[in-house]
């Protein structure tokens, strides 16, 4: 796989919010098809890290690559606003609140972006509402608000929503933490389909079984730097970092097994 | 003399053309209100300092002098400089404005209430800054105002009595006329303000039905 061209490449990435620094050279090569875990306690820069990737949190150093393009090139301000707009195209995020519109029925939510971005007539948008919301098992609520669903179909049709704009990669930032219990499994079952598909992902995720279950690659995060990373199975059953053995010592004692 | 509304039917025909015209300058303010009031929120909110600055001095001017100043203003003083606008249009783009400038200061607090991660799901998906303030941002800022904003509309409803100054023949200059001739200050007035009634319920009645639909998607 090394020999491969990183599909997402993060190199050096350093954020800081005023005087706190809070990605301090983060390197991440993730090659197309890839599944990769972040995990770490609360304020490592988890989500940080994600939301530079399509930059809702733009880094202070470092470059972040999809493909061949510079995802944060320099660009005077008019053109820098042209590029992003088109490199979000590419990126799916799926965030922890949803983030659904309330004004917007299922429908609308999954494409308004279609219509607005990529001229799809209202058939074709329906069509691909359809399929998508087909595919995450939410067809039959395709005429309700958001308002009228519970969390774990709120998600669900989040994920269609950001799958209708045909990514290359979907970024999911805790995408399960908002949801009562026994609504988590409804939204693993459609990652997991997603990985299925090879959908190119990157999770942040606290569920460890989770990771371990769909990843291909782990990384441990702690005050900003990559720990320690590895494939599931050393992550989680042989870690080397203390910082690791410490967290996940902490984070199963709570867990069902 | 005692009352006697009898006089009332002689003079009905003025005064249901003063009602069609206090509905006609009511309906065509309340829509420069409500779509000047969008415009202005965002450009007080979003716009250059260059067009920020000079706008804070207008939104200044309609809100803190009076609306029969603003009025004499379009109606005599534009004319001065060779801009002649006729009195009912005069009228309509003074409530108009007027009344535009109170939506915006709702609107502003609205929108700067939605949701920030709206605004974040909307950039993430490809929609520019624009984009996602006219999908995302604004159409919930205004779900949230559609109370007060009918409240300012009734208010309009009753400041449109104002445009009779400028030679607007709407329902109070009408009673007005009709009491000229008739000398009957009592009947015409309790008439108008029974007028002024029903075309408030159903302005009411317009804004439940309005807010009844929006509910489900709160
Ligand atoms: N917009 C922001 N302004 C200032 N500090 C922030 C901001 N966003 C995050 N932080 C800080 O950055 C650190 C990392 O946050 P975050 O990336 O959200 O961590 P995680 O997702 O791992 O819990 C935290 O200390 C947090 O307080
Ligand atoms: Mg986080």
């Amino acid at each position: 796989m090394t020999d491969q061209k990183p599909f997402v490449d993060i190199r050096h990435a350093q954020k800081s919010f005023g005087a706190l620094e809070v990605l301090k050279d983060i390197n991440l090569q993730v090659q197309k098809g890839q599944i990769v875990a972040i995990i770490g306690p609360s304020g490592s820069g988890k989500s940080t890290l994600l939301r530079a990737i399509n930059d809702l949190d733009p880094l202070t150093g470092g470059e972040i690559w999809l493909e061949d393009k510079q995802i944060n090139k320099k660009l005077p301000h008019r053109q820098y606003e042209k590029h992003i707009n088109l490199v979000r195209q590419e990126i799916g995020m799926v965030f922890q609140h949803f983030n659904l519109f309330p004004h917007l029925k299922v429908r609308e939510n999954v494409t308004l972006a279609p219509k607005m971005l990529k001229g799809l007539s209202e058939a074709e948008a329906n069509k691909l509402a359809e399929v998508q919301l087909e595919k995450v098992g939410m067809l039959e609520r395709i005429d309700f608000y958001p308002s009228q669903l519970s969390g774990g179909q709120k998600q669900r049709v989040a994920i269609a929503r950001a799958l209708a704009m045909n990514p290359k990669v979907m970024l999911f930032d805790e995408a399960t933490s908002a949801l009562d219990p026994e609504l988590v499994e409804e939204v693993n079952l459609v990652m997991k389909k997603l990985a299925e598909e090879h959908m190119t992902m990157i999770i942040v995720t606290h569920e460890m079984s989770f990771a371990e279950s769909v990843c291909d690659r782990v990384l441990f995060m702690d005050q900003g730097v990559v720990v320690e990373e590895g494939p599931p199975d050393v992550i989680f059953r042989n870690p080397k970092n203390d910082r690791t053995k410490e967290f996940l010592r902490k984070h199963l004692a709570g867990q069902h097994p | 003399m005692g009352l006697d509304f009898s006089v009332i039917p002689d003079y009905l025909d003025i005064v249901l053309w003063g009602a069609l015209w206090t509905v006609a300058i009511t309906v065509g303010a309340a829509i420069v209100s409500f779509f000047g009031g969008i415009v202005f929120a965002v450009i007080a909110l979003y716009a250059h300092l260059i067009v920020r600055l000079p706008f804070r001095a207008f939104a200044f001017l309609f809100m803190g002098t009076p609306l029969l100043l603003q009025l004499f203003l379009i109606y005599f003083g534009l004319v001065q400089i060779g801009i002649d606008v006729p009195a009912f249009m005069a009228g309509v783009i003074g409530l108009g404005l007027h009344f535009a400038v109170y939506n915006s200061e709702l609107l502003q607090t609205s929108i700067l209430a939605v949701d920030k991660g709206q605004v974040e799901a909307a950039r993430t998906l490809g929609l520019s800054r624009m984009q996602s303030l006219r999908k995302v941002v604004i159409p919930q800022a205004i779900r949230d105002v559609i109370p007060p904003i009918g409240n300012n509309m009734i208010a309009l409803l009753k400041d449109s009595a104002l445009v009779s100054v400028i030679g607007v023949s709407e329902l109070t200059l009408s009673a007005q006329r009709a009491i000229g001739s008739s000398y009957r200050p009592f009947e015409f007035y309790v008439l108008v303000a029974v007028i002024y009634y029903i075309i408030n319920i159903f302005m009411e009645a317009a804004q439940r039905r309005v807010e009844r639909r929006i509910q489900a998607s709160k």
